[in-house]
This record gives structure tokens, sequence and C-alpha cells, in this order.
């Protein structure tokens, strides 16, 4: 990587084409519905597959007959737990969390036991859909329904029904005896706790919930697999991350890796929901067994109740501070629901949770909690969003029982270059004072508010992740150029990497074509998350790009006849330079690209890198709300997001991703919920009864971006994908303390707790 | 797999014979955007669907001396350009346009609205506190039944086999009246509404009200007409006292369930709160229609 900084670029040190806003090279096929996303591809001889789902949130299943649904005409194939390989256990990590084969296993078809109301226990291949339909009701499973839990303390309660009777908590000594619920505990500890809290002329506790919340993306799952005689396997799919899909089928069905080939579809979001794996081992084992393509396409229901939404949480923040308005101590305890597999993003909470803030003395202690619900997926900043909330909230309460400005007591505190974050890294240069002054000197900060309207302000970090990527970059004959990388673009990652290419070639964007490779064509690249694409893979295209402008260099030298080191490489010429300046006309790549043939062959290069140094990411976010005192309603009124982006690399998809975060976390904070009922079935698998916010429920986001460049990047990009969500919940619920005087601690906010709390003239229930 | 018929004949008579006629169920179809919804679903699986949008008089709005006639299939977008019609009960007109999206309100019309049975189906509370009426035809012949009277419990009418509503009937109102509906969601779009309250009042010359009536919906079982809300507001200048009983004549007939879109006592209060707010926005129209 130390090759791309001085030797490529323009030339001069200032940017051409990084920073302006060319229309993304996906838009068109996106806006005339040309592009292919998951369920778009059919193959000759495809079998229908369907997935057939408990109906309870925890039974034991004692017997699968399904002889009937084989039986009947036109089924090709069935997998229940008989069909698929027992899977030992096994950690491996996966970006930001943990998988576990055996649970994964577990969790794509159920073993023992269902889990989850929606837990798949058998599929069935067949001819038609009609077909698949009628062989699910024809399947018998004999259940022992057993005893279920939803809620997180709940679960951990001594008496709880246990989910995984080999499961004995990790991290704390002695080991326990009896298995709970409870997976593992995390722990980080810093400073002197005692001390801090005895320097504090202020201390605040309080105790906060969230529910749990889903991606929401508007693609459903979908996967067509065929398996061939030979074991070579095939798999389209609209996945994060196309190595990671191959790597768990390989894992779960024991094919080698090499023996499969994962094609990305295009994307329809994924938010971090589609980094793991649900239909794609079972269709691929309906395939092996049926001897013909299978397709599985998730009903919006199926992706509710069966794949992951995040962590619901129950936390509690103790905070105090001085009268002048310095933290001095802090500790959180965390219990984050996992679902019904370990593997809650606990973690990361407890690392972001304090991270704004430059606090000598702090604890945070957490809990990954299995519950009968699905198994939790990634979203967005996974685990950060749900400790942020409880911190923020309890940060605005000090401010305001100081007497001081919620933006200044933020920024006296604030994290900057040189603070040592709770988890351990010293912070390099970040933007969170940056942030916070763009957000207090906003317009937005200032205007006046009108009656039952109230502002509120909060802050978020997320550390965003590097990793693995390949990139590959091909000449064309007419100095074109292709980009091919590995990561499925759910966040207009094409279009910043054939921005940053196209800068390191020194050509115009529109010659740069970006392509998503399928898992054979492009080297290993880990998966779409952890906001690392637009700066790992960027880096990658960087990379190759400067191997490129090698060979053109050594391709113009040769037909000059000069050495290498008299050409160099500017704006997309070869010019003779140092004594040869002058000497030739400059050579475009499209002439060097024509002449490729005689000077030594196709000019194209490969970079593989295994990125470090991603730069945290930090927002601050501005939120007006009006209350409507009698219905509990909250309308967003105005809202103003601000955003460190290393360098914006097209500002508009970086404005894209501030404005999707915020519309996120506002749904998140006021409406969206699962809901089940008492047999532990979900209520509400819909978007018409999981509320998140339509375009008219929101008001336009400002989005504005702050440049604090990453050292590490070239350009200086930082991650900006996840950040965004961080802040939003906090912000609506101190919007809404400043309105009414009252501080909401669970959410949603939605209308009816709202008035109840209203109505109470205090705190809401359940804290 | 079971078959599916699809006839669209061009008769109220015709139409009612193929639904009395039918082996299996047999249903209706107005604008379809409950019933596609439901057959994709598996909610309903009928043997025959008898598209009513070729048949005049249900697809047609008149206007006969003191009565407004609206066919039962006429769709929100083709009612909500009708000046008649908007001019004289805006309530009603803003609560079937309240349905759905655009493309939605191209095709989903009140027939279909009430007769989808839902006691929360936004026209409903409106229609009734326009006092509408439906003229049904069935192979009995044809009747009349209060809107109030159609929805016996969640998803059930009145109607008999092969009786359908053929068009709603409401009367010209006299002058110095208004009507508005307001329903509560919690987004401000594509919901179901958790409270719907209708307002129609008429007012003197003195601007006494002499004459109101209350619809509210997703408050119970079936939507309902609040005969109490009138009486709180038929003989006072409709102030503070007056909207204050009638909020609390609304509150005291609900009967409602905790359901995943809200508790009771949230229904509860909310309906007071909308119907207060719906007279206030009838009354400024009576007012203004002096
Ligand atoms: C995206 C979306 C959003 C929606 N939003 C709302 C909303 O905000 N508020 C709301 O109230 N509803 C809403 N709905 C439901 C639906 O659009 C309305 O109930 C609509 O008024 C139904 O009218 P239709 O003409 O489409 O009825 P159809 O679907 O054609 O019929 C509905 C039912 O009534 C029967 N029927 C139809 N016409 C007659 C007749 N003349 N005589 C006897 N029976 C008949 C049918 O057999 C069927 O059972 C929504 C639906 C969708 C899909």
């Amino acid at each position: 990587m130390a090759t791309a900084k001085q030797e490529i670029g323009n030339g001069n040190g200032s940017l051409k084409y990084v920073g302006t806003r060319p229309w993304r090279p996906d838009g068109v096929d996106k806006v005339t519905g040309r592009a292919k996303f998951g369920a778009d591809l059919s193959l000759p001889g495809m079998l229908v597959g369907r997935v057939l789902r408990s109906p309870h949130a925890h039974a034991r299943i004692r017997c699968i007959d399904a002889s009937k649904a084989r039986a009947l005409p036109g089924v090709k194939a069935v997998v229940t737990r008989d069909e698929m390989p027992e899977v030992p256990s096994q950690w491996v990590p996966a970006g930001e969390v943990q998988v576990n084969y055996r649970d994964m296993s577990q969790n794509v078809m159920a073993r023992e036991k269902a889990l989850y109301d929606g837990h798949a226990v058998a599929a069935v291949a067949a001819t038609t859909a009609a077909i698949a339909k009628q062989a699910l009701d024809l399947i018998e499973v004999d259940y022992e329904v057993l005893p279920h839990v939803i809620d997180v303390r709940e679960a951990m309660q001594a008496d709880a029904p246990v989910l995984h009777d080999d499961m004995f908590t990790q991290g704390v000594e002695p080991t326990p005896e009896t298995p709970s619920n409870v997976f593992k505990k995390v722990h980080f500890q810093s400073g002197d706790l005692d001390k801090g809290f005895a320097e504090a002329d202020i201390v605040v506790e309080r105790t906060f919930t969230t529910k749990p919340v889903h991606q929401g993306y508007i693609e459903p799952h979908a996967v067509v697999a065929s398996a061939g005689e030979d074991g070579q396997c095939e798999v389209w799919c609209c996945t994060q991350g196309q190595f990671t899909v191959r790597a768990y089928c390989a894992n779960l069905l024991g094919i080698d890796i090499g023996n499969i080939r994962v094609t990305p579809s295009e994307i329809g979001g994924g938010f971090g929901g589609k980094t793991v794996v649900y239909l794609e081992p079972v269709a691929l084992r309906l395939s092996q067994l049926a001897g013909r393509p299978v397709k599985i396409v998730m009903s919006r229901e199926e992706v509710f109740r069966a794949s992951g939404p995040t962590s619901g949480g129950a936390m509690t923040i103790k905070m105090g501070a001085t009268k002048d308005g310095k933290i001095t101590a802090a500790k959180a305890w965390l219990a984050y629901q996992a679902g019904a597999f370990p593997g809650s993003p606990i973690q990361p909470g407890c690392m972001c949770v304090f991270a704004p803030y430059d606090i000598e003395n702090a604890e945070v202690e957490g809990y990954d909690v299995v519950v009968n619900r699905p198994k939790v997926a990634a979203y967005r900043a996974p685990g950060a969003p749900i400790s942020e909330f409880a911190a923020e909230g309890v940060v605005d309460e000090i401010a305001k029982k100081l007497g001081i400005d919620p933006a200044e007591f933020r920024l006296m505190n604030a994290a900057k270059e040189g603070t040592r974050a709770l988890y351990g890294p010293k912070f390099g240069p970040v933007g969170c004072i940056e942030t916070l002054e763009a957000a207090r000197n906003s317009e937005h900060y200032s205007i006046p508010l009108g009656p039952n309207q109230g502002r509120g302000i909060a802050t978020g970090f997320w550390f965003n992740i590097g990793g693995e990527s390949c990139a590959t970059i091909n000449v064309n004959e007419d100095g074109t150029a292709t980009v091919i990388e590995g990561n499925p673009d759910i966040g207009g990652s094409r279009a910043s990497i054939q921005l940053q290419a196209a800068e390191a070639l020194g050509i115009p964007p529109e010659k740069v074509r970006p392509l998503v490779a399928d898992t054979d064509s492009i080297g290993y690249t880990f998966l779409t998350g952890g906001s690392r694409v637009t700066f790992a893979t960027g880096m990658a295209a960087i990379d190759a790009a400067g191997k490129v402008v090698e060979q053109l260099r050594e391709r113009a030298a040769k037909i000059w006849d000069i050495p290498v080191e008299a050409v160099e490489w500017e704006d997309g010429y070869a010019k003779p330079s140092g004594s040869n300046a002058g000497d030739f006309e400059p050579m475009s790549m499209a002439e060097i690209a024509a002449q490729a043939g005689k000077t030594g062959g196709p000019i194209a290069a490969t970079a593989s890198i295994n990125a470090q140094g991603a730069g945290p990411g930090f927002g601050t976010h501005v939120c007006d709300v009006e209350v409507d005192r009698e219905t509990g309603r909250v309308t967003v009124l105005r809202y103003t997001a601000v955003q460190d982006a290393g360098k914006a690399v097209h500002p508009s998809y970086v404005e894209g991703q501030i404005q999707g975060g915020a519309a996120q976390g506002i749904g998140w904070a006021l409406n969206e919920e699962y809901i089940y009922d008492k047999d532990g079935r979900l209520e509400n698998p819909g978007f018409l009864d999981y509320r998140m916010p339509v375009a008219s429920d929101l008001p336009m986001i400002d989005a504005v971006i702050v440049e604090v460049p990453n050292p590490n990047h070239p350009y200086g990009v930082r991650g900006v994908g996840e950040t965004p969500i961080v802040p939003p919940m906090a912000a609506v619920a101190n919007a809404i303390e400043n309105a009414t005087g009252i501080r909401m601690t669970d959410l949603p906010m939605s209308p009816p707790r709202l008035l109840e709390a209203l109505d109470n003239g205090g705190a809401n229930g359940g804290s | 797999m079971s078959s599916l018929r699809f006839e669209a004949p061009e008769t109220v008579e015709d139409a009612v014979r193929l639904l009395a006629d039918a082996d299996g169920e047999a249903m209706p179809l107005a604008g379809g955007t409950d019933l596609l919804v439901q057959l994709r679903t598996d909610f309903v699986r009928p043997g025959l669907i008898v598209d009513l949008k070729r048949i005049p008089a249900l697809m047609d709005v008149t206007v006969n001396g003191d009565d407004i006639r609206v066919g039962a299939a006429v769709s929100g977008a083709t009612l909500g350009k009708n000046k008649a019609v908007t001019s004289a009960w805006p309530g009603v007109v803003e609560a079937l346009e309240l349905i759905g999206s655009t493309q939605i309100q191209g095709r989903a019309s009140l027939g279909g609205n009430l007769c989808n049975g839902s006691p929360a189906a936004d026209s409903v509370p409106a229609l009734i506190a326009a006092g509408a009426v439906c003229e049904v035809a069935g192979p009995n012949g044809a009747r009349s039944v209060p809107v109030e009277d159609v929805i016996t419990g969640p998803g059930q009418l009145c109607l008999g086999p092969g009786e359908i509503v053929v068009s709603f009937v409401m009367p010209k109102p006299p002058p110095r009246s208004g009507d508005a509906y307001l329903r509560f969601i919690p987004r401000t779009e594509m919901d179901i509404a958790v409270v719907g309250a209708g307002v129609a009042l008429t007012l003197d010359e003195a601007g006494v009200c002499t004459h109101a009536r209350l619809g509210l919906g997703a408050v119970a079982p079936t939507p309902l007409l609040v005969e109490d809300g009138a009486k709180a507001l038929i003989g006072t200048k409709v102030d503070d006292d007056a909207l204050a009983n009638l909020a609390a004549a609304a509150s005291a007939a609900c009967n409602p369930i905790d359901d995943k879109r809200g508790t009771i006592a949230y229904r509860v209060k909310v309906a007071g709160v909308l119907a207060r707010r719906a007279a206030l926005i009838a009354l400024e129209r009576a007012r203004s229609n002096g």
C-alpha cells in the first residue's frame, strides 16, 4: 500500500475525480428495472424450493415424517435435519462478529429443537410452487412444546427456560455448573471507578431498554443453487459476501471450497442482514438430492420471522461529572439478546458505549443472552446504537442538570487524537470534536422552537474495519479500464471504487467500469460490512491502478526507447520527463493500450491486501420534534446529521448513507418493534405493522460532511455506512425530553408509550 | 389445486344471479385492493369472483333532488374529482382518499372498504356520520340498509348470499352543515387506523347545533354510530363544554381490544381526542357553508 500515496494520483497532489458526483454506474439499471436481483435468475429445469417453519417458539422435535410429501408427484427432494450433515461446534471470526458453524447449521435447519417461531424444520423442492406448498402441508412434525422466553432480563433469571443445556456462561470465574441462557460475559475496565465517582459532584444512573429491530431491506433473501453430478456447485444469491456464502456452504455441507462458485446478484439492501446464510445451504442440499437447480425466495413474512434483526438490549448506565462539566467516571451494564443462538453484538456494544468521550475511569460489563427469537444478524454498526442510546441519554441528563449546553458539555469531554478508548487503542486523528462543532455552529442548532417542540443532540461512534480485499484492473484495447472487485454494492461502493481507480489512473470515471465478480473471478475478498469497502477495497483498487500505471510507463518507455524512470504519468498520459522532457508528445492510455500487443501483451494488474488502519467514524445529529400531547405522536420537524467521512469520495452517496442511517434510526426510535403473543409467535411479520418510517414521516435529512483525513488511506477515506445509525435514537429521545421534560428510557417511543408517560407525568413504564 | 372462475357481468341482476347460484364460495370484486391481497395470502379461497366494475349502477355518481348517490365501486381517484360530492361531504371524500397510496386510490372503493368488514375501515365512520344508507340488491330483491348496520363483526356483514351493495345514498346537506374525518396512525401513510372518528353537524342561523352524528372506527368489533356524541352537540354552540362532552361520549362508547396496533387505554383516550378535533373541523366547515 505504501506505493499508492506517492507514485500515483494526478501528480499535483490535489484530487481531480475523488470528491466529484458523477452518475453511479449501477444507477440507470436500477431505476429502469433492468438490474438483476436475487429472485430474477431462472435456469432450465429449475425447481421451486419452500421451507417449512416451526410455529412454536420453543419445542423439542420428536419426529418428522415427510413420507407423504416425498410421495407427492412433482416433489423432487425433501430436506430435514436427517439430510443435513451434523456440524461440530467451531467459532470462526467473521468481521465484526464471530460465528459458530454448528449453530449456523442448526439455524438453517433445526435439529433437536425448534428455538423460535419461524425456525426452519424442513424444506422441499418441487416442480411448481403450488406442489411445493402442498408438500409442506403434508410434512408431519411431532413437537413437544416447551416453555419459552422472549425478554432478555427474564432469560437471565435462574428459573428461565433454558434453550441450550450445554451453555455454561463464559467469562465468569468460576465457570457455572448449571447451564443458563447467558452465553458469555464481556468486561472492560480502565482507571479507578470508585475514585472517579468520588470526584463527581453529580451522578446519574438510569436503566434503558431497546427492542430488536429488523434491517428492513426491501429485497427478501433469494437463492438459486445448482449442484452438478461431478460435485461442482453454483450458487446465485443476494448477499453482502459471496466468499462468506461459499465458506458457509462448504462448511455446513462438507464440500471443498474450490467446488463451489458463488455469484452475487444485485442487492436490494442488506444493512448487515445479508452477511449470513439461511437459504443457500438448504437450496444447495436440495439441489444435490434432486439433481436439478433449486430456487428459494423468502416471503416478507419469512424475512421477519426467520432472518436476523439486531439485538434488543437492557442497559444500566451510571455516570458522574464535576460541576464544571468534566465526566469523572462511567459504568455500563449491558445485556443483549442474541436470539436463539449465541453471538449478539455485545462486544462492539461494550467497545463503543463511551467511545465519544475521554473518560479516565470507566467500566463496562456486558452479557450475551439467548432467547426464543430469530438469531440476530449484523445491522449497521452492530451493537453500538443500543448502548450509545443509553449512554447519550445519561450524558444529556447530566448536561441539563449542570446547566451546560449539551453540545458544549460533549465538547468538553470529547474524544480526540491521543484519547485511549476503553477497549484499548489510542485514537489517531478523529473527527469527534469537528462533528460536534459543526452541529453546534449549524443554523439548525440555534433556530427558535415553538410550543411542544424540542431539540435533541447526540453523538455516535463506530470503529469501522478494514480487512482482506482484492481488485483487478484490466486495461482495454481502447484505453478504457475495468475494475473487478469482490464486494456486493450495498451503499454506492461501485461508484467510490470507480472514482478511486479513475483518480489513481488519471482517467475520467466514465472510462472505468466497475464490476462485482463471482468467487472464481476475483481473489478472496471479505464481505461488504464494517464500512470497509470504500476504504479497503478502494485501496486495493488504488494499488492495482498503481501497478497498471507502472506497466503503462514501461510500455511508453519501450515505445520511446527511453528509461522507464524518464517517463512520468500525469492525468492519464505518459510524458517524457527529466532530460527527456519534451522529446515526445505525451501518449494517452488509449494509445499505449492500442499497442499493448506489440509492447508485451495485455496490460492488467491485481492487488491483494489486508487493509489496516480503518479510521474510526464519529457523527453528531441534531433533531427537532413536536409532540402531540393528546395522542403521544412525535413528528420529526427537522434533522441535521453531521459526520466525519475522512474524505467523501462521492459526496452524494456519503450523504445518502448519512440520510439512510438517520432514517432507520428514527424508525428504531419511534415505532419499530417485534410484537410477540403469549405463545411466542410473532404478530407483526410485515411492513404494515412492523412500522418502519415511510417517506412522508421524515423531513429532509440535512447531511453535513466533515473531513478529517484518515492517514492510513491515500485519499484519507474513512468508512461512513454505519456511524449514522448510532446517534438518532438518543437524538430523538433527547428532543422529546427537551419538549416535554420526560425522559423516555424504553424504545420504541411509540404514541401509546409516550402518551402513557405524559399522562403519568414521569418516566415511561418499565424503567 | 382448486380452480378459480372469473366473471364480469354488466347488470346488477346478472351479478346477483352469478353470486347466488355459485356452488362454492363466490365473492364480488370491486377495486380488489383487499381481495387480491387476501387471495395471495390464502386468507380467502373463493371458487368464483364476480367483477362489479362493468355495472353502470356501481360506477356512477348521481345527484337526484335531495339525494346524492355514489356507486359502490367508484374509486377514490374518481370520487375525489367529483365536485358535487366533495363540496357536500368533504369528510367522506377525505376518508376514502386516506386509503393507501396513489396506486391504491385508482381502485379502492367505498363498497369494498365497507364490505371487507374491517372495524378499522377508514371511510365507514365518515359514511356513518354522513347518514349514508346502502342500496342493497339480492336474489330476494332490493333493500336499504344504514351503513352502521352493515358490519356485524370483524369480517362479518348483514348481507345474505348473493347480496351486493349497489350504491350509497347520502342526503344533500342543508346550509350551515359540515363534516370531517380524522384517523390516528403512528405513521403518516400506509397504516391501519388505530382510531378513526367522523363527525357531521348542522347549525342554525344562531350557530346552535341542530343535527349531529358521530361515527367511530377501530374501537370496537364494528364501526360505531355514537348516539351520545350527537346528544352532546345538539342544542349547543359546539363550545368547549360540548366538545368535552362529545369526547367523553366517544371514549365511553369504545369497546376496543389490546392488540399490536394499540392498547385499550390508548384507543379509549384517543377516540375522544379525535372526535373533538374532527368536530372542530366540521364546525369550521359548517360556519363557512352559511
Ligand atoms: C397498500 C394498501 C393500503 C391500504 N390502506 C388502507 C387505509 O389506509 N384505510 C383503509 O380503510 N383501507 C386500506 N386498505 C384496504 C383497502 O384498500 C380498502 O378497504 C378499499 O376501500 C377496498 O376497496 P376495493 O374496492 O379495493 O375492495 P375489494 O378488494 O374489491 O373488496 C373488498 C371486499 O368487499 C367485497 N365487496 C366489494 N365490493 C362489494 C359490493 N359492492 N358489495 C358487496 N361486497 C363487496 C369483496 O368481495 C371483498 O370481500 C389498503 C390496502 C392496501 C393494499
